[in-house]
């Protein structure tokens, strides 16, 4: 009998941990997102929001995916059929892969690459096009006008948000983001954030990724792939029960991994704001805090224009992020 | 022309807004001719909610049509009712008690401020924030319970009666009154910060969907989409009926006809109407409610007689024939939303589908008073 080496079995192991680790965190997360969802806003609109399925409405995305999952998966005439279905599937997966370079303690890391930041923005470019696919493919004008917005937008969004990740890279001179993270060791003036010696604009270009992640996402106020006064639910009109679903969680999912990188690459992932106690739960309560602002953010504001979400990125964003790469690159020479 | 726009080849697709769209309120239907995302053509199709109101006022006697009135602007229904039961009067020639007018036009007033809380609810959603629309539902509710207190209805008021208002007002209606009118003067600062002051708000709304004075004349456009381009025409002003004389208020009034200066107009004709019911309060006579020997059924003497108030939405009249039976002979009704739909068609060409959606929220339509 041949005899498996000790080291593939552990590594096996590890394979099979973190991928239904990662499964169950990006799942929980989306679920109780959407619940946080409703309640962070019944807060600020004076109503209880979901509060009778289990104490405090706590099994309320319980009875969402049963719902979901006993609705029918209706194709219209006139679909794509393969695209239709594919479509969810793209947009979900690469956001779950995302997780993998992801580093959310000191140990708690699956694979420790050195072009992580490289994959994540790799990666993250797939969901559009399954997005884009899945309004083409729905066979609707309405679907239709929200795929092609989405390209748009996300083209406009991705350029000042890889600007200003080249000018981070510049600064952390690595691509790998356990050692970015560990660069920023030792209380909160340490964070990239607030690395004015580095350049100025630090705080800048961290509510500039802030923005563009919220415009990846396609979340409040740069919803156009959904506007549901305009375009009634945008590219995911024609879809039903989890195909719905898919989106619903991929939505959540870009959420939790966009507040994640902002956390790792701005905040000092899991390191403690005054150097005390580092830790997964440090990583957490900031993912966290960046999530409830995304809430935050969405429920307060009305929604732009496109026009005006174009222009914000191109006119606004765009030399901003300019100007900061090149203030980076001078104060870089210099000091 | 060069041959490259000759060869361009130029593609316009018909987009269905409607009848069921988050956008349209109701069972309204736009057929829109798209070029990309600009509105080459807006066809609104209505007619979906008709449901004969004119027929039926000609087939009813007058008392049974009045709670019809209710039913066609369901948002201010006092003033569908107020514009029938004067007309009614004025053909049969009833006066009606100082006290009953005054009470009119608190509740009236009192109903325009509600309808203008929902209608800023509404169309920030139509923008994509849906906040505050929550916020205005809870100013609302406390006119819904005074309303209700006093007309026995939230919604569909039939308050008004030929000849008076058919209960009198009491000491707990007035102090809640005045309550409510410090709650919202202490609650306006905050809409303005919140809603005025933001800035995708104002980014919205600012020079978009402009309504010139010209259109508005063309199509009979009037209320605060007539005010908001400009032209200071008020009934209540030009044409005063009920006690509206004896009170001191404003017609706001704004230049830029763009969503805001409609914004701005609902605003500030929520500020006005708080005047007028205050200072009502103050001079709110006694007496009787109803005008004594009003018969049960009404037989009006032969004759012609046109009447209209100003509605929250604008001109709402009424034109009433009688041919001395206890049934009108004609019954024609001008509801605002009709001809502020008209607008829309020229007014939306060649705008984004986005904007177009802004301006036809901020039309302020209530599609049964369309349809009647």
């Amino acid at each position: 009998m041949m005899a498996i080496p000790k080291d593939l079995i552990m590594e096996l192991v590890r394979i099979v941990l973190y991928v239904v680790g990662f499964l169950a965190f990006i799942a929980v997360n989306a679920a109780y997102l959407s619940l946080l969802e409703r309640k962070v806003p019944s807060w600020f609109q004076l109503r209880y929001g979901p509060k009778e399925v289990g104490p405090w409405g706590l099994l309320q995305p319980v009875a969402d995916g049963i719902k979901l999952c006993a609705k029918q998966l209706l194709v219209q005439k006139g679909a794509d059929v393969a695209l239709f279905k594919l479509a969810p599937a793209m947009v979900v997966i690469p956001a779950i892969m995302s997780a993998v370079t992801l580093p959310f303690s000191e140990t708690i890391v699956a694979r420790n690459i050195d072009l992580g930041l490289l994959l994540i923005f790799s990666l993250s470019s797939i969901h559009v096009i399954g997005t884009m696919l899945g309004g083409w493919a729905s066979c609707n004008k309405y679907s239709g006008i929200a795929a092609a917005r989405v390209v748009a937008q996300n083209i406009a969004y991705e350029i000042p948000l890889l600007l200003v990740m080249v000018s981070l890279v510049m600064v952390t001179h690595t691509f790998n983001l356990h050692e970015i993270v560990n660069g920023q060791a030792g209380g909160f003036w340490h964070w990239n954030a607030f690395r004015l010696t580095a350049s100025p604009l630090m705080p800048a270009a961290f509510i500039i990724y802030f923005i563009c992640m919220l415009a990846e996402a396609n979340r409040a106020p740069f919803d156009m792939l959904e506007a549901e006064s305009e375009l009634v639910a945008g590219a995911f009109t024609e879809y039903s029960g989890m195909g719905f679903g898919l989106f619903f969680i991929a939505e959540y999912a870009n959420i939790v991994v966009g507040c994640s990188l902002g956390t790792i690459l701005f905040l000092g992932g899991w390191h403690c704001p005054f150097g005390l106690l580092p830790g997964l739960h440090w990583f957490l309560i900031k993912m966290y805090f960046l999530c409830f602002m995304v809430i935050w953010v969405r429920w307060s504001f009305p929604r732009t224009q496109f026009y005006g979400l174009l222009n914000l990125s191109w006119k606004i964003l765009i030399p901003f992020a300019l100007a900061h790469l090149v203030l980076t690159s001078i104060m870089l020479k210099l000091l | 022309m060069s041959i490259e726009a000759q060869t361009i080849h130029r593609e316009t697709f018909v987009l269905n807004l409607g009848p069921q769209h988050p956008a349209t309120h109701g069972v309204l239907r736009i057929k829109l001719t798209m070029n990309g995302e600009y509105v080459e053509d807006a066809d609104p199709v209505i007619g979906y909610g008709h449901r004969m109101q004119e027929k039926m006022g000609e087939n009813r006697t007058y008392a049974k049509f009045l709670p019809n009135t209710a039913r066609m602007d369901y948002v201010a229904a006092l003033f569908n009712t107020h514009g029938y039961v004067c007309a009614v009067e004025r053909l049969a020639g009833i006066t009606v008690p100082d006290r009953a007018e005054y009470i009119r036009v608190i509740t009236a007033e009192l109903n325009r401020i509600a309808s203008h809380l929902l209608w800023v609810g509404a169309f920030l959603i139509d923008l994509g924030g849906f906040t505050p629309l929550l916020y205005t539902f809870d100013d609302r509710e406390q006119i819904l319970d005074l309303l209700e207190s006093i007309t026995g209805a939230r919604l569909t008021f039939c308050y008004y009666r030929f000849g008076g208002v058919c209960n009198d007002i009491d000491e707990q209606f007035i102090s809640g009154t005045r309550a409510f009118i410090a709650r919202l003067h202490s609650r306006m600062p905050m809409y303005h910060a919140l809603i005025t002051q933001n800035i995708i708000f104002r980014k919205r709304c600012e020079g978009i969907g402009p309504i010139p004075a010209e259109t508005c004349r063309k199509y009979g456009g009037s209320g605060p989409v007539l005010r908001g381009s400009g032209v200071s025409y008020d009934v209540r002003k030009n044409e005063p009926y009920s006690i509206y004389p004896r009170l001191d208020f404003n017609i706001p009034v704004y230049q830029e006809c763009d969503c805001t200066a409609r914004y701005k107009v609902r605003m500030d004709e929520m500020v006005e109407s708080m005047r007028i019911i205050e200072q009502s309060l103050d001079q709110l006579p006694a007496g009787p409610v109803m005008a004594e020997k009003v018969p049960k059924l009404l037989k009006p003497p032969k004759g012609d007689c046109y009447f209209n108030v100003e509605s929250a939405r604008g001109v709402f009249g009424v034109r009433l024939v009688s041919d001395g039976t206890d049934k009108a002979y004609r019954l024609k009704l001008r509801s605002p939303c009709f001809s502020n739909l008209s607008l829309f068609r020229d007014c939306s060409r060649g705008m984004l589908m986005a904007d177009a959606l802004a301006l036809l929220g901020s039309l302020d339509l209530v599609i049964p008073d369309i349809d009647r």
